[in-house]
């Protein structure tokens, strides 16, 4: 074989001295980094630096570090695109990669600070006074009607208030991760959560396996272009529908499942055959404008008894007439997806360099729906990436309704963001169906993990709404008075509707 | 409650009325006046019958109302529709039977997962798309899209058989299943029997024409082959069956060869891509 101009990217140093001779680091490695011959030895070029035998080794006996192989400096040509011109020299394939966009674009999250009350009014002490997070998603009146309760007050009118609206005791749900790319035991945890959390899970394209069936109200399913698993039942179990248009990580683009991660129960969920390609084309095929999205909107309402649907997309450079069209064409919310969003695997030249960042995103379709009158028709979810309450709580305040997220749950469940989903050989067992790996991921385990990041980061929201003196969330939506912009041009504050600090 | 969004406004909605259709039952067999129902009313008062058992719905007078069929889980109830059917026919739908005199529109059979829909006459685009179940008859031609990505899954194996001329894509992305193109009750003798994109990202299932193509026609990932005995066999009951549900004779339409078009690989795309 020829010899790859590409050296490996980390280096495994174990320290012999300590090392117990055990083998568990042999065992743990999902990726076959470790030989063993008396003692564990380390081919670093197949290491992810994803610490599985670090965090496992009862020695402690193992560090990975950088290989610090020097290149004559080139700020043009970095290390990476030498290596990417190599690695295509080699293969003449497409670089996958997963996980969220690595690059040094602006983090606009980073440049937004949020307000608090001092002397003038009072903050509120959510640890002693109400404090509400709860949140409806879906489709709000136009008006609230009201008539005389008889004693001398007054009522909401019959038929007057929300309907089929989905409760959620915090505005933070799961984003959508299908059973397939995520293995069955990341989605038994997910759902668990969701029911202990108040919130949703979204099944992703993968279809709904049955041992989530209990769950079923706080999923919501997903269909996408390839229609997997998607039948009446499916449509009919879920708490609201949606469809998948777009990803962050990869706008416009569609996905192949590889067949050898298609086993026996990820091809009974999606009800394809074992082992071959599981392909969802670009777009869907039965909607290639508005009118037809809004035709696949009411199909999907006349066969679930009108449950609410969502629509996913992708941010991209014309968001907000998109999110606008999509909210007349009846969607119950409209799910933003940042160029930053996580995926199971994406090429690496769409998930870098396509699409606009959520922060923009959010603002200019809580604008535009403000402006034609229709915020009301639909909720937004954002997502993409959203890594703190602090990004929660400033997405809300440019206008977003609920949050999703994705990437902070699996790293929940250990991911350490190595960026090889699309290998199928997760060493955390997430990313995979290999029954040896994905044993490690005990669902009670990971529902407890996942419950208390929800509860940590609600506990977080509670306490940055005390510091801005209001006591719903309700009050900080679309409230971006209450946020400054630190070192953002004028051109993007006017974008967000945000004041530079100081003003 | 309807959601505020579908509230009835007064009057006409896109040229239909907001309204029951009227009803007329006899046993397990109802009748109901569809001219000028919405389609949420029309839809509606399926389903109630259907819960209420009834065994076969004649609907007349369709016009373009959509959804008909859309989402019903039964099996043993027919729907009968004298009219245009319109999009959506029998989407979602498992286990419904439906004959429709007159011609479908778009989106016949999409993502429908079992049952049985026969149509004597034409249907538009994006037929069966995603369909993983059940067969479709189609009497006369087809539109663009027609069987993309259709699945088979176990005992799940989908027949879509198409008696006129198809348009460009027929069995796009094609999974699994079986797709049938005949040429034979077509309007327009002109026209290739199928367009460009014939099974373009095929990779499971089996498409059979009658007559032959041309490799121009095809996507780049199918093989074309003469049919052979073996494959008879499993076209023969198919092509049977279409001809008693069409009134049509079988060994008529068996009496000129067929090609036979089908993926060379379930994985088209696995050396695609190179890992980072």
């Amino acid at each position: 074989m020829q010899q790859s101009f590409v050296q490996p990217e980390f280096r495994v140093k174990i320290d012999y001295d300590k090392c117990h001779k055990c083998g568990r680091c042999v065992q743990q490695c999902g990726w076959g980094v470790y030989d063993f011959n008396e003692r564990p030895v380390p081919h670093d070029e197949k290491c992810r630096a994803c610490h599985r035998c670090v965090t496992f080794c009862p020695a402690h006996c193992i560090t990975i570090e950088k290989n610090t192989l020097a290149f004559r400096d080139n700020d043009n040509w970095s290390t990476d695109a030498r290596k990417a011109v190599w690695k295509q020299a080699e293969t003449g394939g497409v670089l996958l990669t997963s996980m969220g966009n690595p690059k040094p674009y602006e983090r606009i999250f980073d440049k937004l600070l949020l307000d608090a009350c001092q002397v003038t009014n009072p903050s509120i002490d959510p640890l002693r006074e109400p404090m509400e997070l709860r949140t409806y998603l879906g489709r709000k009146p136009d008006n609230v009607e009201i008539v005389p309760d008889g004693n001398g007050g007054f009522k909401l009118a019959e038929g007057a208030g929300v309907h089929h609206n989905i409760k959620l005791d915090t505005p933070i749900i799961f984003s959508p991760m299908s059973y397939g790319s995520v293995s069955l035991n990341v989605h038994r945890s997910l759902a668990m959560a969701a029911e202990r959390c108040g919130i949703l899970m979204n099944t992703g394209e993968g279809g709904l396996h049955e041992d989530l069936y209990p769950y079923q109200d706080n999923v919501i399913v997903q269909v996408a272009s390839g229609r997997f698993g998607v039948s009446p039942e499916y449509l009919q179990r879920g708490a609201a529908i949606e469809i998948k248009i777009g990803q962050g990580a990869k706008p416009g683009i569609g996905g192949h499942l590889p067949g050898e991660k298609i086993d026996r129960e990820v091809s009974a969920t999606r009800m394809i055959p074992q082992g071959s390609d599981a392909i969802s084309p670009a777009p869907h095929h039965d909607i290639y404008s508005i009118e037809d999205l809004r035709q696949l909107i009411y199909a999907l309402k006349e066969a679930s008894g009108y449950k609410p649907v969502g629509v996913k997309i992708a941010a991209v450079h014309n968001v907000a007439a998109i999110a606008s069209g999509i909210v007349r064409a009846g969607a119950d919310y409209v799910y933003l997806d940042g160029f930053r969003g996580g995926t199971g695997a994406a090429p690496a030249v769409i998930r870098d360099h396509i699409g606009i960042p959520i922060e923009i995103a959010i603002a200019v379709v809580d604008q535009r729906l403000r402006e034609e009158g229709i915020r009301n028709q639909a909720s937004i979810i954002a997502a993409g990436s959203i890594r703190s309450s602090a990004d929660a709580a400033k997405a809300i305040a440019l206008g977003a309704d609920v949050v999703a997220i994705g990437t902070a749950a699996l790293l929940a469940l250990g991911c350490h963001l190595c960026q090889s989903c699309h290998t199928g050989k997760c060493s955390w067992g997430i990313t995979t169906q290999k029954p040896e790996l994905t044993r490690r991921i005990d669902p009670e385990w990971g529902a407890e993990r996942l419950t208390n990041l929800v509860h940590a980061w609600s506990h977080e929201l509670q306490e940055i709404l005390g510091a801005l003196g209001v006591n719903a969330v309700e009050s900080l939506r679309g409230s971006r008075e209450r946020l400054r912009a630190v070192g953002l041009d004028e051109q993007t504050c006017r974008i967000l509707g945000v004041k530079p600090a100081g003003l | 409650m309807k959601p505020a969004s579908i509230a009835p406004p007064a009057g006409v909605i896109e040229g239909y009325r907001y309204v029951a259709p009227a009803v007329e039952c006899d046993g397990a067999t109802v009748r109901m006046d569809a001219q000028g129902v919405y389609f949420q009313q029309l839809n509606d008062a399926v389903r109630e019958e259907i819960a209420s058992g009834a065994k076969l719905i004649r609907l007349s007078n369709v016009n373009g109302q959509r959804y008909i069929g859309t989402g019903l889980r039964v099996s043993g109830v027919k729907i009968e529709v004298e009219g245009t059917a319109g999009n959506d026919l029998a989407m979602f739908s498992d286990g419904i039977e439906i004959e429709v005199f007159g011609n479908g529109q778009d989106g016949v059979g999409n993502t429908m997962s079992s049952g049985r829909i026969v149509v004597h006459g034409d249907a538009g685009d994006v037929l069966g798309y995603g369909m993983r179940g059940g067969s479709v008859y189609i009497r006369g031609d087809v539109g663009y899209r027609v069987g993309i990505h259709m699945k088979a899954f176990e005992k799940l194996v989908p027949v879509l058989v198409c008696g006129g001329k198809a348009r460009d894509f027929f069995g796009e992305y094609m999974a699994g299943g079986m797709l049938v193109l005949l040429g034979i009750n077509a309007r327009d003798d002109s026209q290739p029997i199928a367009g460009g994109f014939l099974g373009a990202g095929m990779h499971g299932g089996v498409i059979y024409v009658r007559g032959s193509v041309e490799p121009w026609q095809c996507g780049a990932e199918v093989a074309i082959a003469t049919v052979g005995e073996e494959h008879m066999a499993e076209l023969r009951p198919v092509i049977e069956d279409y001809a008693k549900a069409m009134g049509m004779d079988a060994e008529d339409i068996l009496s000129q060869p067929f090609t036979r078009i089908a993926p060379m690989s379930h994985r088209p795309y696995a050396k695609l891509y190179a890992s980072m």
